[in-house]
């Protein structure tokens, strides 16, 4: 059966039964190892079902069948036959079709640019570490670029508890283990926004941990790189100011680094360019200024036992200047 | 088939009227609330069912109170931190409450009546194991009530389930809550490879044997080597979370995937653990329903047993997504794809029966749930070879795919064939049958709801949906999928609800159910009563009701083995283990409130630890312990001479040496405990590999020097011989032996000596046992040493008293036994242990 027609019917499948938005899905996939494994999926699957209803229609004829066909299903040949023969075979042929894609993916060739990406998970968060060519190293969070045709190795770790790095459309998941950097390469095939969650059971919020991997032209992700190694942009208008002025006053900045400014907290995620990230608090909020708002105000409501505490001691109308001072750094 | 009958029956009619008096008086159950103190199987064994019954229905309400949140996005019906607790409750009761505990009690229930034994060797044990499941499964159930739950999942996983990461009480109740409901399963399954291996009727070779009971011989030897790491796994954790020795804890050596590896070396023959007995079922139920013996009888005993073995040697496939080498995950994904086959040559064998009945099958409602199974659990296999294929295992593992894979396995697997077994099975403790009528929606609307409720989740997982999350997104298309689910779910519980309508109307408990309403050919469905048998027959095949005629009168008559009860009390006939020719004459012990209040003691121990109330606890230890004193000092009867069992025979009725049942059960206690040590071993060479820079002498302070571990070492042989001695000394009957008493009571005094001084030794080096993971081991072998100790030095105490009442001699030495080769199999576990932490090192360094 060739790939092609394969793809169709995944794709038909997907659209007839994943309804709309495939951003999480495996289903659709936009990277080399998740189209592997996608293809295989449905290798399996059809063989399964084939082999599924060669046992139901068997099962049926050994009850409904006429007296000759039933006592020709009755010795121990049809044990042996499909019992033991048959596996043997058909799960020889699986295992060594598995390691093949296993095999696939791992002699690869790394990215030339010599960028490093490192990912550590944290409850409920993902702290997301790029190393340039030159070996500077800056911080952003809940959101991973990519170029898109490079095999890209992501250096996973944890800083608590297990976390498990997963983007259906990219590649299958890996593990977050307290004292060991797994590394997991993803190819992402396309341009595009793709969602990823954490698939490791890690306490309270684990259901709220999600993020964003963004796969840039090579070209668009070296333009992105640039700007977000910078620091935060500047402060434009009177009430950002007053924002800027409320972030280090109430101490925000114990947790949080907005570089360029006096603060370089790196418990929470790092700010800089947060107005730019597609999501806020880990893919639970759209990056609005009054998403921000909410957040601040809120945010244990939202995300119930997250670290930040819930400041309520802004005024409303503090509160949207701050607001609009996160929204802007972008 | 040649059949060989006796040449003429073993007892001649017509009976006196006063042995059916006797057995109705001896083995009567008793009345009111002593029916705590009861013991016959059939009592107890039922009780045990409508216990697993009620954690399924429990935590199936669990499971809808999460259908009903997940039922739609963002929903807030219940709290992120109630969720949390919900699925590790309701994972937690399926596995450790129901499952585990339904099929050893279809074991307790169903053998001894398939064996024709009168009850299992071992009468009180199974009671203590019962009431101690049944206290503590209670209680750490309630915690859901009082947001007192754990919540780090079923599976426990740290740093998750560390103090820094889950302070509060909510961990230790699942660690000291289930921990001691797992001693309570090895206590079953002691029993049950006893009473199979030991208590068949005369004539049933092993290859006579119902499939059923060689399913639960696999099941119970499974228990024993795989319940034990998950014992140790606790242990490690609970001392951590205690204490502060670092096991798991990765900053000071641990290593959380330590955790991992133990608890799926047990997890994963759990799986076929809870799977190979509803098998057994299974090949029960076919042949009935289709009127015709079993076809590959030989093939699925080699099948099950494949599957045990084979079920050991996969658990890494749990952790594929863990990082771990590529030639790992090839064997471990072969051996997962190889444990496929036996399953499948079990299937195939079922559908050849199916076929070979002369007319088609009856499609009563047992038929009905086993055509369920099949369905089910063919499908639920298949998605298994699937997810053992890695590649996909990195797209699927921790997703709905799973939750809908290890539904299809275990729902299908076994709680199918229980349904099937409720409804097969029932004549045997009730008056009245189950309803056909009422058996045919229950099946109804739990299989469609089954389905409904698990097929959808297979997408839902490649959609990309996890596990274990409280809500979700609507805009990621799980929403209609995720409704579909919830919709199946409540179906499927419709189902159970109209199964318990049908035991509220249909269920009554006691002998005089319809005889036979199936038409079987195995022993179970002989005439029974509290007795079980009126007498036990001489069995000459696999399916003797239908090939011996006239049997089940015979037997009612009283004219095949034992009709009477010869030595004034409960008993059952022991044969050999493979011709099972008959030995001896087991006496057994009846009503008492010992097992009870040993089992009420033991939970409230345990359960009180984890609330930190040490002082009472310990208390409740103690009278646990003097409550299992008493117990074996009743047990420990004085021979009765020679009885006869009919057909010529005069057995004796008491054994020592090997021949005994008690030293059957005790070299099952080693291999319990030695699977511990192993798994102990294990975890110390284990967690060198991934520190070995902690190891002394170079990251620790150095090894105590030599006189330390040698010191010890002597004194455990010394022991040892000093206990062979006294064996020599025993007095004769009726006799006191000082010599014999001194000896013994320096050998446990030597034992304790040798624990202490290895502690001694390490502490005068200065190791911290909360410093790193290598102190932690090192003091952790002691540990265990102590352990094992403390349980000997309580054996010899109650040796001695047994001298000391002249009730221990050369003859009645089973107690001395008992207590000998605990000590011996001590002694060589420390032994090894003094090598492993004093020469390892060495080694190394």
């Amino acid at each position: 059966m060739s790939k092609g027609l394969l793809r169709t019917i995944a794709g038909a499948g997907l659209v007839l039964l994943a309804g709309c938005n495939p951003q999480q899905s495996a289903f659709a996939p936009a990277g080399v190892e998740a189209e592997r494994i996608n293809v295989l999926f449905w290798v399996m699957t059809i063989a399964g079902g084939l082999i599924f209803a060669g046992v139901i229609v068997l099962c049926v004829l050994a009850i409904y069948a006429g007296d000759t066909l039933r006592s020709r299903l009755s010795g121990e040949r049809l044990i042996t036959g499909a019992g033991i023969v048959f596996p043997i075979v058909v799960l020889s042929v699986l295992l060594v079709y598995g390691f093949v894609v296993l095999r696939a993916g791992a002699g690869a060739p790394p990215s030339d640019d010599g960028i490093r990406f490192a990912i550590s998970g944290e409850q409920w968060w993902w702290r997301v570490t790029y190393f340039d060519a030159d070996g500077n190293r800056f911080e952003s969070a809940n959101e991973l670029h990519i170029p898109v045709g490079r095999s890209v190795r992501l250096e996973l770790t944890t800083a608590d508890v297990l976390h498990s790095f997963w983007v259906p459309r990219l590649a299958g998941k890996l593990d977050m283990i307290p004292g060991r950097t797994n590394v997991l390469t993803v190819t992402a095939t396309e341009e595009g926004i793709s969602r990823g969650q954490c698939a490791e059971y890690c306490g309270g919020a684990h259901a709220l941990m999600a993020f964003y991997v963004v796969a840039q032209a090579p070209e668009d992700f070296k333009a992105w790189l640039a700007k977000e190694s910078g620091p935060a942009v500047k402060i434009e208008g009177e009430h950002a100011a007053h924002g800027a002025q409320l972030f280090l006053d109430a101490g925000c900045g114990a947790c949080h680094t907005i570089r360029g400014t006096p603060a370089h907290g790196v418990i929470g995620p790092d700010l800089t360019h947060v107005g730019s990230r597609f999501s806020l608090a880990a893919g639970v909020l759209p990056n609005t200024a009054e998403a921000f708002a909410r957040w601040v105000a809120n945010n244990q409501h939202i995300k119930p036992e997250n670290k930040m505490p819930p400041y309520n001691i802004f005024t409303r109308s503090e509160l949207a200047d701050l607001a609009l001072y996160l929204e802007s750094l972008k | 088939m040649t059949q060989q009958y006796p040449a003429e029956l073993p007892n001649k009619g017509p009976r006196p009227k006063e042995e059916l008096e006797d057995l109705e008086r001896i083995w009567a159950t008793p009345k009111g609330f002593k029916l705590l103190t009861a013991v016959n199987n059939t009592v107890v064994g039922t009780i045990y069912i409508g216990a697993a019954f009620l954690f399924f229905v429990l935590a199936g309400i669990l499971a809808l109170v999460m259908r009903t949140q997940l039922a739609v996005p963002d929903n807030n019906f219940v709290s992120q931190d109630l969720y949390n607790q919900l699925f590790t409750v309701h994972g937690t009761t399926m596995m450790f409450l129901f499952a585990v505990p339904a099929v050893e009690a279809l074991g307790v229930m169903l053998l001894p009546q398939m064996l024709a034994a009168r009850d299992l060797p071992f009468p009180r044990l199974s009671a203590f194991a019962i009431w101690a499941y049944i206290i503590g499964g209670l209680v750490f159930f309630s915690t859901i009530l009082y947001d007192l739950a754990p919540k780090g999942g079923w599976f426990m996983y740290p740093p998750l389930t560390l103090t820094e990461y889950s302070p509060g009480d909510n961990a230790d109740f699942w660690l000291l809550g289930i921990g001691f409901i797992e001693i309570s399963a090895i206590a079953g399954a002691i029993e049950i490879i006893v009473g199979v291996l030991r208590t068949r009727p005369p004539g049933m070779t092993l290859a006579r044997m119902p499939i059923f009971a060689w399913a639960m011989l696999i099941f119970a030897t499974m228990i024993v080597f795989a319940f034990p790491a998950v014992i140790l796994a606790t242990m490690l954790l609970e001392l951590e979370r205690a204490f502060g020795w670092h096991f798991f804890n990765a900053t000071y050596g641990g290593d959380a995937l330590l955790w991992q590896h133990l608890f799926w070396f047990f997890g994963h023959p759990e799986v076929y653990i809870i799977f190979l007995p509803a098998a057994g079922l299974v090949s029960m139920i076919i042949p009935t329903m289709a009127q015709t013996p079993l076809v590959g009888y030989r093939l699925i005993v080699v099948a099950l047993i494949a599957t045990g073995f084979f079920s050991f040697g996969l658990w890494v496939h749990h952790m594929f997504t863990t990082g771990i080498p590529g030639l790992s995950l090839a064997f471990f994904s072969a051996a997962s794809m190889a444990v496929a086959i036996p399953s499948g040559i079990q299937v195939f064998s079922w559908i050849a029966t199916l076929a070979a009945g002369k007319t088609r099958i009856r499609m009563t409602v047992p038929s009905l749930f086993i055509m369920g199974f099949l369905f089910i659990f063919v499908l639920g296999g298949l998605t298994g070879v699937m997810v053992a294929a890695v590649p996909f295992d990195f797209q699927a593992h921790d997703t709905y795919f799973i939750v809908a894979h290890l539904h299809y396995v275990v729902v299908g697997g076994m709680v199918f064939p229980l349904f099937a077994t409720f409804y097969f099975w029932v004549p045997l403790v009730s008056r009245k049958m189950l309803s056909e009528r009422l058996g045919r929606w229950a099946f109804w609307l739990m299989f469609i709801g089954f389905n409904t409720a698990f097929f959808p989740m297979h997408i839902t997982g490649l959609a990309g949906m996890p596990r274990r999350v409280w809500t979700y997104p609507g805009y990621l298309g799980w929403d209609l999928l995720n409704l579909i689910s919830t919709i199946g779910a409540f179906t499927m519980a419709a189902g159970v609800l109209v199964f318990i309508i049908d035991l509220v109307r249909n269920f009554r408990f006691g002998p005089g159910g319809p005889e036979n309403p199936w038409n079987a050919g195995t022993l179970e469905f002989l005439p029974n009563d509290v007795y079980s048998t009126r007498s036990i027959p001489h069995v000459t095949s696999r399916e003797p009701l239908w090939d011996q005629p006239n049997l089940a009168q015979q037997v009612r008559e009283g004219l095949h083995y034992l009709p009477n009860a010869p030595t004034g009390g409960r008993e059952t006939i022991i044969t050999s283990v493979i011709e099972a020719k008959p030995q001896y004459v087991i006496q057994m012990p009846g009503p008492s409130w010992t097992q009870f209040a040993a089992a009420a003691f033991t939970a409230a121990c345990f359960l009180l630890l984890t609330v930190k109330a040490v002082a009472v606890a310990l208390t409740c230890g103690v009278l646990a312990i003097v409550s299992c004193i008493l117990w074996a000092w009743q047990l420990d009867r004085p021979d009765q001479g020679e009885v006869d069992i009919g057909g010529g025979i005069r057995l004796p009725t008491y054994m020592t040496g090997s021949l005994s049942h008690s030293w059957w059960a005790m070299v099952i206690l080693m291999l319990v405990a030695a699977s511990l040590y192993i798994s102990y071993i294990f975890s110390y060479l284990y967690l060198w590999t991934v520190s070995p820079e902690i190891w002394a002498p170079g990251g620790s302070p150095a090894l105590p020097p030599l006189t330390y571990p040698l010191g010890s070492a002597l004194l455990l042989i010394c022991g040892s011989v000093l206990v062979h001695w006294a064996k020599k000394r025993l007095p004769a009957a009726g006799r006191l032996s000082l010599s014999a008493l001194a000896l013994l009571v320096l050998a446990a005094a030597l034992l304790a000596g040798a624990v202490g001084l290895e502690v001694l030794g390490h502490l005068q080096t200065g190791l911290d046992p909360s410093a790193n993971a290598y102190s932690a081991m090192v003091y952790m072998a002691s540990v265990l040493t102590g352990q094992a100790a403390f349980a000997v030095i309580i054996l010899c105490a109650f040796a001695c008293g047994g001298l000391v009442a002249r009730r221990l001699d050369r003859k009645r030495c089973v107690t001395f036994d008992n207590a000998a080769l605990l000590y011996w199999y001590t002694a060589a576990q420390g032994l090894c242990g003094l090598v492993l932490i004093h020469g390892f090192p060495r080694l190394i360094g």
